[in-house]
């Protein structure tokens, strides 16, 4: 599969879910199973995503401490309930200064 | 006199949600192109996939030099939460024909919560098609420019950019982090999941592992 093919499929996929859902009869949402699995799928690929990105590298389990340090600047930016793009800024600047501090 | 009321209100929220969630399309152009992607690929996916989790879910696996199959079906599995969206919205939006087709585009996270927010239909109606437009406008710009400029600016990691694709899902997730309750155990056991696993498949498949997780959770 190359990277425009999975491209392809991301966003006719992702059209395609959203339709599904204005065009559904309604007794489908009604299922309190399919509410709840709707509710926690996302928690837990995030969480996931998250995990991955910042702590594995080629397989993998890496701490990369200019990342860390990234994050933990986001959950304070978080915290103090910082905008946003405010968030990703800190958390981005952060990164860069250890990386520099730590050659 | 009321119903105008309703809908200026309407059209204030949804295009302060609109303007300053689309700035994110900024942080979306620049985890594209630190991940591999061209301009265009980040641009074809703000424009057509439209919808911000999927699109970081994406490019996030395809930088790790994940499996490509898997990377697309990670970005399915979180664009399935606007199925559910789209039931909620069918009521309110009352959309057939073309129109369904063109509404069924914006059924993201932001316009549902803008929409489902407003006192009456008519101004849910306003509310959504305003999130929709200006989210869709800015979000677009700026992934132009956020990808435009980061491959222009050499190695993205000197600025830190390689960590804004995992904030971005932190800051989604905070709410859900912060109301409580199962969500943040459920978290937490996905990553050590995703974490456990990563030595023994190729990438993309540990953060599909994790929604093991969800079945446990539901299960008790």
């Amino acid at each position: 599969m190359t990277l425009w093919w999975a491209i392809a499929v991301v966003c006719a996929g992702c059209y395609a879910l959203k339709l599904a859902g204005l065009a559904a009869p309604r007794r489908v949402l009604d299922h309190p199973t399919v509410r709840r699995f709707a509710e926690l799928v996302p928690v837990a690929l995030l969480a996931a995503l998250i995990a991955v990105q910042m702590f594995t590298e080629d397989g993998a389990l890496r701490f990369d401490p200019a990342r860390a340090a990234g994050l933990g600047a986001a959950v304070v930016a978080l915290l103090l309930r910082a905008p946003f793009l405010v968030v990703l800024a800190a958390a981005a600047a952060v990164t860069a200064l250890v990386r520099i501090v730590l050659g | 006199m009321e119903e105008t009321t309703h809908r200026s209100a309407a059209v204030r929220d949804g295009l302060g949600v609109g303007l300053a969630v689309g700035l994110s399309g900024l942080a979306f152009g620049a985890a594209a192109i630190t991940a591999g992607l061209s301009v265009p690929q980040a641009c074809v996916l703000s424009l057509l996939a439209f919808t911000g989790a999927s699109q970081f879910a994406l490019t996030g696996a395809v930088g790790a030099g994940g499996d490509l199959a898997a990377a697309a079906l990670g970005a399915l599995l979180l664009g399935g939460r606007n199925t559910l969206y789209g039931l909620r919205l069918a009521d309110l939006l009352r959309v057939r024909g073309p129109r369904r087709l063109l509404a069924a585009q914006g059924v993201i996270d932001e316009t549902t919560a803008v929409t489902l927010a407003q006192p009456t239909p008519e101004a849910a109606r306003t509310g959504f098609v305003t999130t929709f437009a200006s989210l869709y406008v800015t979000w677009n710009l700026t992934t132009l420019a956020g990808a435009y400029g980061t491959s222009s600016l050499g190695d993205p990691g000197v600025l830190g950019l390689d960590v804004v694709g995992p904030v971005a899902f932190l800051a989604i997730l905070w709410p859900r982090l912060k109301a409580g309750g199962e969500l943040p155990a459920l978290a937490a056991g996905a990553a050590v999941i995703a974490l456990c696993a990563t030595p023994f498949f190729p990438p993309g498949v540990p953060v599909l592992l994790s929604a093991v997780a969800v079945l446990v959770v539901m299960a008790r």
